[in-house]
């Protein structure tokens, strides 16, 4: 029990700590650094209160694609964050009052929320049993069944926007020189080199 | 667990879907020299696809749990978005290569659409809706921006895209709102709720959701006021994906509007029949005024379908069988007319350009008297003249709208359907009457020949045979409002 507390305050700390590193980072490779770290932590908290479907889904989709592709517009964007953050202070005013609102709302909300009388029913009777699946088991099970048809109408609509983005883009340009491995492993001696007879003191 | 007899109801679907995965690895295999056989075999799918759907077809089945359904209205449907995609793929394989955009995906991503269609048609639940539909729409961006070197279509491409996005917003915000107010996405679910309520009505929220759901359907049909992509887009696309756009997504959109509000929202029609008035006489009125206008053709058909979308949306306001009925009816004359009439822009060309200004017709009865005579039938019908088939298409709509008492809407139809009938006529004038422009290359292709004929002797001979539709329109119409 008490290694569950100390590595939950462990995730939690260095998931917030992260979190503010991103935006105060100076450079921008870090805070994409940060970020992904910030991620890990909160990956390590899904799995502590025992949704370690979110949690891999987490690494491989938010660290494995998004960040990394965060990662690689980041460096090959040549932005100068400095003159980004040139205004930070005159904004500073109307920006925190828009927190501060949205802060006040949202406590608003939280202050006034009733839960559905049937909602505490149906959470402490979760289908299936909580001790005989787990939640990867129980996901896969309803995606590929039940749900089969959306699953497989999505797979189709992303291969549609794939064959999309080749046919609109991708082009084949003259002139370009790629290598032809075979073509070098056929050519022969007798191809590449002609003996010439030079004359004497006439040069060539 | 899914038995293989539980997947029967959607064999079409999936025949649809792997084939066009199978093409799109042989096309990517072949390379583009392939484009040709690649939409020969395509256009054979759909063929196939067309015959599974018949011999699948069996009353009303769902699958995948009630997400899925197909009943007569479906198959009825389905047939008219199979024949436009066909369409579209033959139109488009001398067309593409001439213009040098003859790359083996599009066909491929026009069975995508199709598919995406198929799903929209037989969707049973708030989220297959919204699959079905992003499957056919992203299909529908990519071909709008086919001809990626030219500026107009790569903007026709981003606008409909960006206005797309927009649309699924609202569609989906309104799927939300009813999901979060009747708890359930499946429209058996919401149906019985409503059967429910009794006479207290629906909760506020529940009918902005309705509305907000109206709203991003109408854009799809491209009804006043979501109309704005459709001159642009009808514009710069290229000619077969305009003919395209004008009919199979229209026909599939038009489905899905008339399966929601009639199926689960069909007991809250209070509710939703002064929004569908409202937009169906903007649209007539709009479709009818803003085309005279117009000097480009395309554009001019693109203000033509906003008013057809208008007649059609008559239908759909009385919310009975016979204006279901008279949709079905109108929908598969509409696609007869317009892809013909397409035919014919895709022949206008000179000196191996497109030419696209109606101006550019004058004479053509003295140059190509066959193809004026071809067009000017065409213009004739969608003017609605008897005894040709667009007379008909209409009659039906405005025989349900006296009968469920809408009669501003009837009255509003037909005016607006005579100013409209002010500019068919006069690309019938400029044709007959106009001093001779210079001739059209005579290289027509022997696919789109097929299709103007096949098209012209249809809306010609309706009239002898229009039992054929109407009785089949009537079934799919009673099942749909009996289930």
């Amino acid at each position: 029990m008490i290694i569950q507390a100390l590595s939950f305050y462990l995730f939690a700390f260095v998931a917030v700590a992260a979190a503010v590193m991103v935006i105060s980072a100076r450079n921008p490779v870090h805070s994409v650094l940060f970020l992904i770290l910030a991620f890990f932590n909160a990956a390590g908290l899904f799995v502590l209160i025992g949704a370690e479907f979110i949690a891999m889904i987490l690494v491989v989709v938010y660290v494995g694609a998004v960040a990394v592709l965060f990662l690689f517009v980041v460096m090959m964007l040549d932005i100068s964050f400095a003159e980004l953050r040139q205004g930070f202070l005159q904004y500073l005013p109307i920006g925190g009052l828009v927190g501060v609102v949205l802060l006040a709302e949202l406590m608003m909300i939280g202050g006034t929320w009733i839960f559905a009388p049937a909602a505490s029913t149906v959470k402490a009777n979760p289908t299936p049993a909580i001790d005989k699946t787990t939640n990867t088991e129980a996901i896969g099970n309803i995606l590929y069944t039940d749900y089969i048809y959306l699953f497989q109408g999505a797979g189709l609509v992303l291969l549609v926007a794939m064959v999309g983005a080749i046919v609109l883009t991708l082009r084949a340009r003259p002139g370009v020189r790629k290598q032809k491995i075979s073509d070098q492993i056929n050519r022969r001696p007798e191809d590449a080199i002609e003996v010439k007879k030079v004359q004497s003191g006439s040069g060539i | 667990m899914i038995s293989l007899n539980e997947l029967m109801p959607a064999l079409p679907e999936i025949v649809l879907a792997c084939m066009g995965m199978i093409l799109l690895m042989l096309g990517v295999f072949r390379g583009d020299g392939s484009t040709r056989s690649v939409s020969w075999i395509a256009v054979l799918v759909l063929i196939v696809v067309g015959v599974v759907l018949s011999s699948v077809q069996n009353g009303r089945m769902t699958a995948f749990g009630g997400q899925f359904v197909v009943d007569d209205f479906a198959h009825f449907m389905k047939w008219l978005i199979i024949i436009g995609s066909s369409f579209a793929i033959l139109m488009s394989i001398n067309f593409n290569e001439r213009e040098s955009i003859a790359r083996f995906e599009y066909p491929v991503l026009i069975l995508f659409a199709t598919l995406g269609m198929f799903m929209m048609v037989s969707a049973n639940d708030l989220i297959s809706l919204y699959i079905g539909l992003e499957l056919q729409s992203l299909s529908l961006y990519v071909v709008a921006a086919f001809r990626r070197d030219s500026l107009k279509s790569s903007e026709a491409g981003l606008k409909y895209f960006v206005l797309g996005a927009l649309s699924s917003g609202m569609l989906l915000y309104g799927c939300s709102l009813v999901y979060g107010f009747a708890g359930t996405t499946s429209f058996e679910g919401l149906a019985t709720l409503f059967k429910s309520l009794g006479g207290t009505g629906p909760s506020v929220g529940l009918v902005v959701g309705l509305v907000f759901l109206i709203a991003g359907l109408a854009f799809k049909v491209s009804a006043v006021p979501f109309h704005m992509w459709t001159p642009d887009v009808y514009e710069g696309a290229p000619t077969p994906v305009t003919a395209f756009f004008a009919v199979a997504p229209k026909i599939a959109a038009i489905a899905l509007f008339i399966r929601v509000l009639v199926g689960p929202f069909g007991v809250l029609i209070a509710d939703w029949q002064q929004v569908i008035v409202l937009i169906s006489i903007a649209s007539m009125v709009l479709g009818a005024l803003a085309a005279i206008w117009q000097d480009n053709i395309k554009r001019l058909l693109a203000y033509s379908s906003i008013g057809n979308i208008g007649y059609a949306l008559i239908g759909l306001a009385t919310g009975t069988e016979a204006g279901i009925r008279g949709i079905l009816v109108y929908m598969t004359i509409y696609l007869a007319m317009n892809v013909g009439t397409f035919c014919c822009v895709l022949a206008m060309r000179r000196t191996g350009r497109m030419v696209e200004n109606i101006a550019d017709l004058a004479g053509l009865a003295r140059n190509q008297p066959l193809m004026a005579l071809a067009l000017a039938i065409l213009m004739f019908s969608m003017a609605g003249i008897p005894p040709l088939a667009g007379f008909f298409g209409k009659l039906y709509i405005f025989l349900a709208a006296i009968e469920a008492g809408l009669y501003t809407l009837a009255i509003i139809g037909v005016l607006a359907s005579v100013v409209g009938a002010f500019y068919y006529l006069r690309i019938i004038k400029i044709m007959y009457f106009d001093e001779p422009a210079e001739v059209f290359d005579r290289s027509m292709g022997r696919e789109v020949r097929a299709i103007l004929v096949g098209t012209t002797l249809f809306v010609t001979f309706f009239i002898v045979r229009p039992d054929i539709i109407v009785e089949g329109a009537g079934t799919a119409a009673r099942m749909l409002l009996a289930g």
